[in-house]
């Protein structure tokens, strides 16, 4: 089944002509329909549109080949926070009403060149903002692996879409976590590259400073493939860094020997579930099996992190969400004056989750509690940011469990936020400090069996030594190979 | 820092937000209960330490003050609730 094949694979068979790109998307589409109204990764997708960008690649394929364009024919889909021309965009709110983008985010615009089909706007928490895509205006995602389950969040859609081969790969965006935590709870990899490394333009803002684009695939190699083809510095986006990239692909060579692999023993919680934790313990083994070295190491300030990250994070969203008043664009309930008109629209347009989190921001900003809160927390960040360099000054990257449990049951935390933001624990740092994260897949729950996520952190920009250890590991297990009975 | 109680209606009307009475309410309680977990930062002595606005610090990030292609007219306006004339339609401001 061509939808299950990886990007290499894929771009495998159609150098060689066994395929064509029609048949790819065709397949994708064909499990769309066979499967989607269970899942409901998709909040839309436009099929003709998707099939004219393939018959495009097939066209480019028959003329000659492959030239540069590495992706050219294959399907990614894409989360519904990032622009792509002339297709719908609603951050998985109401208040976008029937906005269409007018450009492509840089991110897209990569792809695009590459010659990836890019189709599909996936669900997810609105505006990015919860642990499980049940914040979404459009609906709940389901887990592949268990329908009753949630696929994690903000980016469910984007996990639950690779999981299920709806897609060959997705693109999601990861502030505290939405990238690791639904690619460890549906089974997939996710790449969450360092603050800086892939241009935020045209991705909707959140948290600016914490905010990245990264790629859900089947394997790390695909993984390493797309992050070459998106990072770089942009004129476009201020806080794209002008490093150079190197070939994230090439540096996949299986080797590990003599790498010192950091676990953090504030890491090892109460909440933390047993077999999360045994899945854990035996990719460390596995690691030492293939010659890396374990260090157990501190990260003092980590008990710190989820407060820390929900006085900064929403701070940063109440400001970023201003632009939301029913003027410019999107939906608009009218009002007397332009105050009036501002708050009936945010306040029809928005829901729950984004409302709690635009009053938490606007009082932690607000006269006399600014010191108390946001700069205090901002003080803290550096301590966080301090222990994970400290750390980096022994070890080449740092190994944790991705999330403190498997996938929970659809309504589970959904009426207590702070329940739901403590889930986040593990992966609210990486953002914090500014570093890179991955999540792979490293075993199974027993009863229901549910994915289990390994996290590896890496040093900022270190991501080509971040995604060799990943594939090292992965390479030495079956897990990733595994599917939802779907 | 101050006591965890949000006066919600106040901040509402600061983020230019419209809450019904049951909202303020439940946000109430849940923003009171955040706020008692958050106020576990106070245990830190932060004295001497700089904050942290971007993990990657880069100042003055600036470019060539130069005319560069943009959105026309048109696809500017194109998401518009209410336009008209080429400009954005917007209740009255001015007596």
């Amino acid at each position: 089944m061509l939808n299950q094949l990886t990007i290499s694979e894929l771009t495998a068979k159609l150098a060689r002509r066994e395929v064509s790109a029609r048949e790819a998307m065709q397949a994708c589409l064909d499990q769309i329909a066979r499967v989607d109204g269970k899942i409901h990764a998709f909040i839309s997708h436009d099929a003709g549109d998707a099939l004219a960008q393939a018959d495009a690649a097939d066209k480019e394929l028959s003329n000659g080949g492959r030239t540069a364009r590495c992706l050219l024919g294959v399907p990614i889909a894409i989360k519904d926070v990032l622009a792509v021309k002339n297709q719908p965009l609603n951050c998985a709110s109401k208040i976008l009403g029937n906005y269409i983008s007018p450009y492509d985010a840089t991110a897209i615009e990569k792809l695009k060149a590459a010659g990836a089909i890019v189709f599909g706007r996936l669900n997810m928490d609105e505006f990015a903002m919860g642990s499980s895509t049940e914040n979404s205006a459009f609906g709940l995602t389901r887990n592949p692996w268990d329908i009753t389950r949630i696929p994690g969040g903000s980016s469910g859609g984007s996990a639950a879409a690779v999981a299920a081969d709806e897609c060959i790969a997705s693109l999601g965006s990861d502030t505290g976590g939405s990238i690791r935590q639904p690619a460890a709870l549906c089974g997939c990899v996710g790449l969450k590259p360092t603050y800086g490394r892939i241009s935020r333009y045209g991705l909707v803002a959140f948290a600016s400073s914490l905010d990245q684009i990264g790629p859900f695939t089947k394997d790390v190699r695909d993984a390493a493939t797309l992050l070459g083809v998106m990072s770089g510095v942009d004129p476009r986006d201020s806080t794209s860094v002008p490093q150079p990239v190197p070939n994230y692909v090439a540096a996949l060579d299986g080797n590990v020997k003599g790498l010192k692999l950091g676990l953090p023993k504030e890491y090892m919680i109460g909440g933390l579930d047993a077999e999360v934790k045994a899945a854990v313990d035996a990719a460390v083994k596995q690691y030492e099996k293939l010659g890396a070295e374990i260090v157990e190491i501190s990260l003092p300030h980590t008990d710190y992190a989820v407060a820390t990250y929900y006085i900064i994070a929403t701070a940063e969203a109440s400001a970023n969400l201003a632009r939301f008043d029913g003027i410019r664009y999107g939906a608009r309930v009218d009002g007397n004056d332009p105050i009036e008109l501002y708050s009936k629209t945010r306040g029809a347009g928005f829901g729950a989750e984004v409302k709690r989190r635009i009053i938490l921001g606007t009082y932690v900003l607000s006269s006399g509690y600014y010191d108390a809160y946001y700069l205090q927390a901002q003080k803290v960040r550096t301590l966080i940011r301090n222990d994970f360099l400290k750390a980096f000054e022994k070890v080449d990257a740092i190994v944790t469990p991705t999330t403190p449990t498997a996938a929970f049951k659809a309504g589970e935390k959904s009426g207590d936020p702070l329940q739901m933001y403590l889930s986040d624990i593990f992966t609210i740092s990486c953002n914090l400090a500014g570093i890179c994260g991955v999540s792979v897949p490293c075993g199974f729950t027993q009863s229901p069996k549910l994915p289990i996520g390994l996290q590896l952190l890496g040093k900022p920009f270190g991501e080509e030594s971040l995604l060799k250890i990943a594939h090292a590991y992965e390479q030495a297990t079956p897990w990733h190979l595994e599917k939802a009975g779907l | 820092m101050a006591s965890a109680e949000i006066d919600v209606k106040y901040v509402a009307h600061l983020a230019r937000l419209a809450l019904t009475s049951e909202e303020e309410k439940s946000l109430g309680a849940q923003l009171g209960s955040i706020l008692g977990y958050i106020e576990k930062l106070r245990e830190l002595d932060v004295s001497g330490v700089e904050p942290t606005a971007h993990a990657v610090p880069m100042v003055n990030v600036t470019r060539a003050d130069e005319i560069r292609p943009s959105l026309s007219h048109e696809e500017a306006l194109r998401n518009a609730p209410r336009q008209a004339n080429g400009l954005f339609i917007v209740p009255k401001i001015v007596e």
